[in-house]
């Protein structure tokens, strides 16, 4: 504990600073606030557009596919801002500035992720959970305890699941330096994927997203529990309640990969 | 004497794809650093030297932890860098004179409020510390200006606090008056030998430039081809291979090459030419008046061998 702890003062202290130096530049910082909100406010058009359309999309009416794209938005966006600077990892090992991480008394993660630090990717973070307020708000559910408690771990959850994801990509790099797209391909790819419900997507890709890359697990399944909803494919019922285990188990994986990419690295200095 | 870096038989291989034929690749072992050993006492300021690729960075990346050795062990102030690198990293000092540390868009002073927090330095102490690298170093003026603003010579003294304040007993210097003038030289110089002498901190710079080396260090290591071929004072060195100057004429007319006593012709480039002589064997002023005796001299000057030169000649001698 005491270890997260100091971690955690230091990203702070480290993000805190980049955020002061990009203060440097306002005026492009002011302008890449405001035109991420709108960026990602079309987003969120696009269902607007789709509901236009059709009254309601495999079962799910538009406030609940709101629900969803709202609760994906918000882990994705929370681990956007502080943990996917991790990606530019193999900038640093191409300028030989890894090094200089290496000297310092602090974990390399940690130095990273905070060093990047971009005020700016809370814009985003900000639209979605605006639209989260405005949909639990009006959004019909019975609050009961357990629905609730699912509800408050599955941001949380979501947001360890798609860190990890970024995090694993990262350590990727390590061994082939530019693969930073195929751990987009998965995080940016499962925002997209996850902001529709699953039933709209084929098997193949539903179990892809389901076993593999567990973006799923991010708001999906404990949304059919919360909205009350039946799993079109008869997904056992236990299976609504385990995105915190995904969620630690991805942790552990990340962890694990991350610590094998700075051995290699040390190993072989590249 | 305590030793603070220890190598023993140390070696760091590195795996090279070669290309052979059009798609195949043929994996070599390359040694960058080859059976290594080198004991350095608490508050020795050694001087590490050799040409480019003959493994002075490479030994530093491994003790300092940022490489893990291919075989031998490595013990820096008594600690393994491979398992403790975090625990090591708070003990030493590391400055990259082509790279710096600090903060590129912050004052300067900001950066070192930073590192304290990096490496978790109580605040009386670095208070303390502080003070006393910024009058050491003269960092008053400047020491609220943005990094990006700071002259080369003025980046290097906050590179320099920047290394300094959480009080490590080692430091590591690599190439650190690389692009500085003379002045800026001269002062960076005067500071690390008063570091080292007050402070008792052990300092080991890598250089290219033989004056660093001849003001500062009272051992010279120098290593080519991953080996340690010379490993001695300053004084035997100079001695036993900086002894040559060389003369450059510049004639009136280019000529067939000049005949002098004790010196020999090395290079002929129209009317330039470039005469080597042992300063043990014959006086500068006894070649130029040969030279000039022979030849309309325009002009002329005296080349000291630089650490490029000296390294060759020990590695082709020994």
């Amino acid at each position: 504990m005491a270890e997260l702890a100091t971690t955690l003062h230091l990203y702070r202290v480290l993000a805190v600073a980049k955020v002061r130096a990009d203060w440097q530049y306002r005026s492009q910082f002011l302008l890449y606030m405001t035109t991420q909100f709108f960026i990602t406010f079309l987003d969120f058009l696009q269902i607007a557009v789709i509901f236009g359309a059709v009254d309601s999309l495999a079962g799910w009416s538009l406030l609940e596919v709101v629900f969803l794209y709202a609760t994906s938005g918000m882990a994705f966006y929370l681990g956007d801002a502080f943990i996917s600077q991790v990606e530019r990892v193999g900038g640093y090992i191409k300028a030989g500035t890894f090094d200089a991480l290496l000297i310092r008394p602090a974990g390399t993660l940690v130095q990273i992720c905070a060093n990047d630090f971009a005020f700016r990717r809370l814009g985003k973070l900000l639209q979605a959970s605006i639209v989260m307020v405005i949909v639990l708000a009006r959004l019909d559910v019975e609050w009961t305890p357990g629905r609730l408690v699912v509800f408050a771990l599955m941001i949380p959850s979501g947001t360890v699941i798609f860190s990890s994801i970024w995090v694993i990509g990262a350590s990727i790099t390590f061994w082939t330096v530019d693969s930073g797209e195929l751990a987009n391909t998965f995080t940016y790819g499962g925002n997209f994927a996850t902001q529709y419900p699953l039933d709209i997507l084929g098997t193949w890709l539903r179990r892809f997203l389901t076993l593999v890359v567990p973006t799923a697990f991010v708001n999906y399944f404990p949304a059919l529990y919360v909205l009350g909803k039946p799993d079109p494919f008869g997904a056992p019922g236990w299976v609504r309640f385990i995105s915190p285990l995904v969620a630690l188990t991805m942790a552990v994986a990340a962890r694990a990969a991350w610590t094998g990419a700075v051995r290699h690295y040390r190993s072989t200095g590249s | 004497m305590t030793a603070v870096i220890e190598l023993d038989r140390v070696s760091k291989d590195f795996v090279v794809m070669r290309k052979k034929g059009r798609l195949r690749r043929e994996r070599m072992t390359v040694a960058a650093v080859d059976d290594i050993s080198l004991r350095i006492d608490t508050g020795e300021l050694v001087g590490y030297i050799g040409p480019n690729g003959a493994g002075k960075s490479t030994t530093i990346k491994m003790l300092t932890g940022i490489l893990v050795p291919s075989s031998g062990t490595v013990r820096v102030v008594g600690l393994d860098p491979q398992r403790r690198r975090v625990e090591l990293a708070s003990r030493i000092g590391v400055v990259f004179g082509q790279r710096t540390q600090l903060w590129w868009d912050l004052p300067l002073i900001d950066s070192f409020d930073l590192l304290r927090h990096v490496y978790r330095v109580p605040a009386d102490r670095h208070r303390a510390n502080l003070r006393r690298f910024v009058d050491l170093l003269e960092l008053e003026p400047f020491l609220h200006s943005p990094v990006r603003q700071l002259s080369l010579g003025q980046r290097m003294r906050g590179d320099l606090c920047a290394a300094l304040l959480h009080d490590p007993a080692i430091l590591y210097l690599d190439e650190p008056t690389i692009g500085l003038d003379v002045v800026s030289k001269a002062r960076v110089r005067e500071f690390l030998a008063q570091v080292n002498r007050d402070e008792g901190v052990t300092i080991l710079l890598t250089t290219h430039d033989l004056s660093d080396v001849e003001r500062l260090c009272s051992r010279l290591v120098v290593i080519d081809h991953g080996h340690v071929i010379h490993d001695g004072t300053v004084a035997e060195i100079k001695t036993m291979f900086g002894d040559t100057r060389t003369v450059v004429v510049d004639l009136e007319e280019a000529g067939p090459s000049l005949v002098v006593p004790g010196a020999e012709v090395v290079e002929v480039d129209g009317p330039r030419q470039w005469l080597r002589f042992r300063r043990s064997e014959v006086t500068a002023a006894e070649v130029i008046a040969a030279v000039v005796g022979q030849a309309r001299v325009r002009d002329l000057s005296i080349e000291e061998p630089d650490i490029e030169d000296v390294v060759t000649r020990i590695y082709t001698s020994g």
